[in-house]
């Protein structure tokens, strides 16, 4: 999946893979996961700095252990001078890491329940997971997300404050509100890969970076819950819609609607891969939003072209998503699926019924697929004043480009 | 998602305010900033000089021409702005309400969403 040819990356990979390893064996050893955090972003930092001058340690991560627990205690130094016979001693012990030090199979999932804490904001979960679990630093975070270091840094500290606050802690939670708290990791992880998918503000429609490390996050908790039927929807639902990331687009960044597509350019490799996780966790387990979303796109992906589309299983599926999982977003999908069954007549009554919905009645999606239909019914006036507010209602200058080109072909 | 807030001023409200109160809306955008900055919401802020001593620039047959004063003859003008990153619309609003300006007749505080961004954010 590399497109990089940097030779950097071998070693980035590698330490990002270390990072929530070496995370674990530190909060596991001296708790305080605030100072621990820190300490291991700064280890990752000396590493990325030593390593390709001097090259990779024989064992990185006692290496980054050792280097973290030396930050570590530093602080602690820093902080509790009174204190600073116990931390000489407690730093002597830290200079060797202790041939138990091994990494917990589970750390990498606390990890995830602890930066995932429901009560912090959701953009304060995505950045705190990237750091902690993605290994990234934080001037990496605030450069996928457009902000300045400074404000990446305040929020990840304000949200390591809160879950003390909170009294989160290095653990698995309660196997009564696991399920719950995982469903909070999903769509932490979910969020991170649209943000990379599509940008919610910006003339970049693909940043591909987050993207791909949402993918790698998904993966490691597969990796651990592999009976898990969303765990593998989500990870479903990534790789099909990363397998369209080249036809999504022209060379010059122009939206490519999916109809249109080049369905060649499609990466065979990762829709396979993804179908075949659909198929699997369809067939084990108990259904949720992501597996169906999943089978969606599988769906999707495995029409040759766009009139081969079968629109009755899209159709079908919407309608399970929808009781499932309330949502006028996915009426508006099913909406689409009924059109092309049906006429785009049935698909206009069925967009009616959103209307009483406030947000909903202005939002730029519900305004294009009405043009949408009544472009397909003929009416291209009406379709021109859709087209129009569409344009002027999306966040998106790639969507805004679009939808205001679809405008100007049905100019009456 | 980055929201820009705008502040629209009045310079005749402005200086019919009292001392105290001109103190006050200082000390409030100095504590809006402050918790802007702690909360990890903060991108940018920029205050504009006063209004008279803008310029219009257009061009015409190829030559500049620049006439002093500001472009509307209106009574409010753009004063400054905050560029904030946050969670969704609501919150930008809940932040744009801390912003003494808001709590003034005759001021305007403008929340837009921002739809493209490029330049060197680290100022």
């Amino acid at each position: 999946m590399s497109d990089s040819t940097d030779p950097r990356e071998g070693f980035e990979d590698l330490l990002r893979e270390l990072a929530p390893q070496v995370l674990g064996v530190l909060v596991r050893r001296y708790g305080q996961f605030e100072g621990c955090e820190d300490a291991v972003q700064e280890a990752v930092l000396a590493a990325s700095v030593q390593w390709p001058a001097e090259g990779v340690p024989d064992n990185p991560r006692g290496w980054l252990v050792a280097v973290a627990s030396r930050r570590l205690i530093d602080q602690m130094r820093s902080e509790h001078a009174r204190r600073e016979r116990e931390s000489a001693l407690a730093a002597e012990q830290a200079a060797e890491p202790a041939p138990e030090d091994v990494p917990d199979a589970d750390d990498t999932l606390i990890l995830l329940f602890l930066c995932c804490h429901p009560t912090l904001t959701a953009a304060s979960q995505t950045a705190l997971t990237l750091r902690a679990v993605g290994g990234l630093t934080t001037a990496e975070i605030a450069r996928a997300f457009l902000v300045p270091e400074s404000t990446m840094a305040a929020r990840i500290s304000r949200a390591k404050q809160k879950i003390k606050a909170a009294g989160g802690t290095f653990t698995l939670p309660e196997a009564a509100e696991r399920e719950e708290r995982l469903r909070v990791v999903l769509h932490v992880l979910y969020l991170i890969f649209n943000e990379g998918y599509i940008a919610s503000s910006g003339g970049e429609l693909s940043r591909a970076d987050l993207a791909r490390e949402a993918i790698r996050l998904v993966r490691m908790v597969h990796a651990q819950l592999p009976e898990d039927g969303e765990v593998s929807g989500l990870l479903a639902l990534m790789l099909l819609t990363h397998a369209r990331r080249d036809a999504r687009t022209t060379p010059s960044g122009d939206l490519v609607p999916l109809d249109e597509q080049d369905r060649s350019a499609w990466d065979r490799g990762l829709i396979d891969e993804g179908t075949a996780l659909v198929k699997a966790s369809l067939a084990d387990t108990t259904l949720g939003p992501y597996q169906l979303q999943a089978a969606i796109a599988a769906t999707h992906a495995s029409a040759a072209t766009a009139a081969d589309t079968n629109w009755k299983q899209v159709y079908a599926l919407y309608l399970v998503l929808e009781r499932i999982a309330p949502n006028p977003m996915v009426t508006l999908n099913r909406a689409i699926a009924l059109a092309e069954l049906e006429g785009p007549e049935a698909g206009l009554d069925l967009l009616a019924t959103l209307d009483g919905d406030e947000r909903m009645a202005r939002h730029h999606r519900l305004l294009s697929v009405r043009a949408h239909l009544l472009e397909k019914t003929g009416d291209t006036s009406g379709a021109y004043e859709l087209y129009r507010r569409a344009a002027k209602a999306t966040a998106s200058l790639a969507e805004q480009r679009y939808l205001e080109g679809r405008a100007s072909r049905v100019k009456p | 998602m980055q929201f820009l807030i705008s502040m629209h001023i009045n310079p005749a409200v402005l200086d019919a305010l009292t001392d105290e109160e001109k103190q006050a809306l200082g000390e409030g955008h100095g504590k809006f900033m402050a918790d802007c900055k702690a909360s990890g919401e903060f991108v940018l802020t920029q205050a504009l000089t006063d209004p008279s001593q803008a310029a219009v620039v257009s061009v015409r047959n190829g030559q500049p021409v620049v006439t002093d004063g500001p472009f509307l003859e209106a009574k409010e003008f753009l004063g400054g702005y905050y560029l904030v990153d946050v969670e969704n619309r609501e919150r930008a609003i809940e932040l744009a309400a801390q912003i003494p300006d808001a709590g003034i007749e005759g001021l305007g505080v403008e929340v837009r969403q921002v739809m493209f961004s490029d330049g060197q954010l680290e100022a």
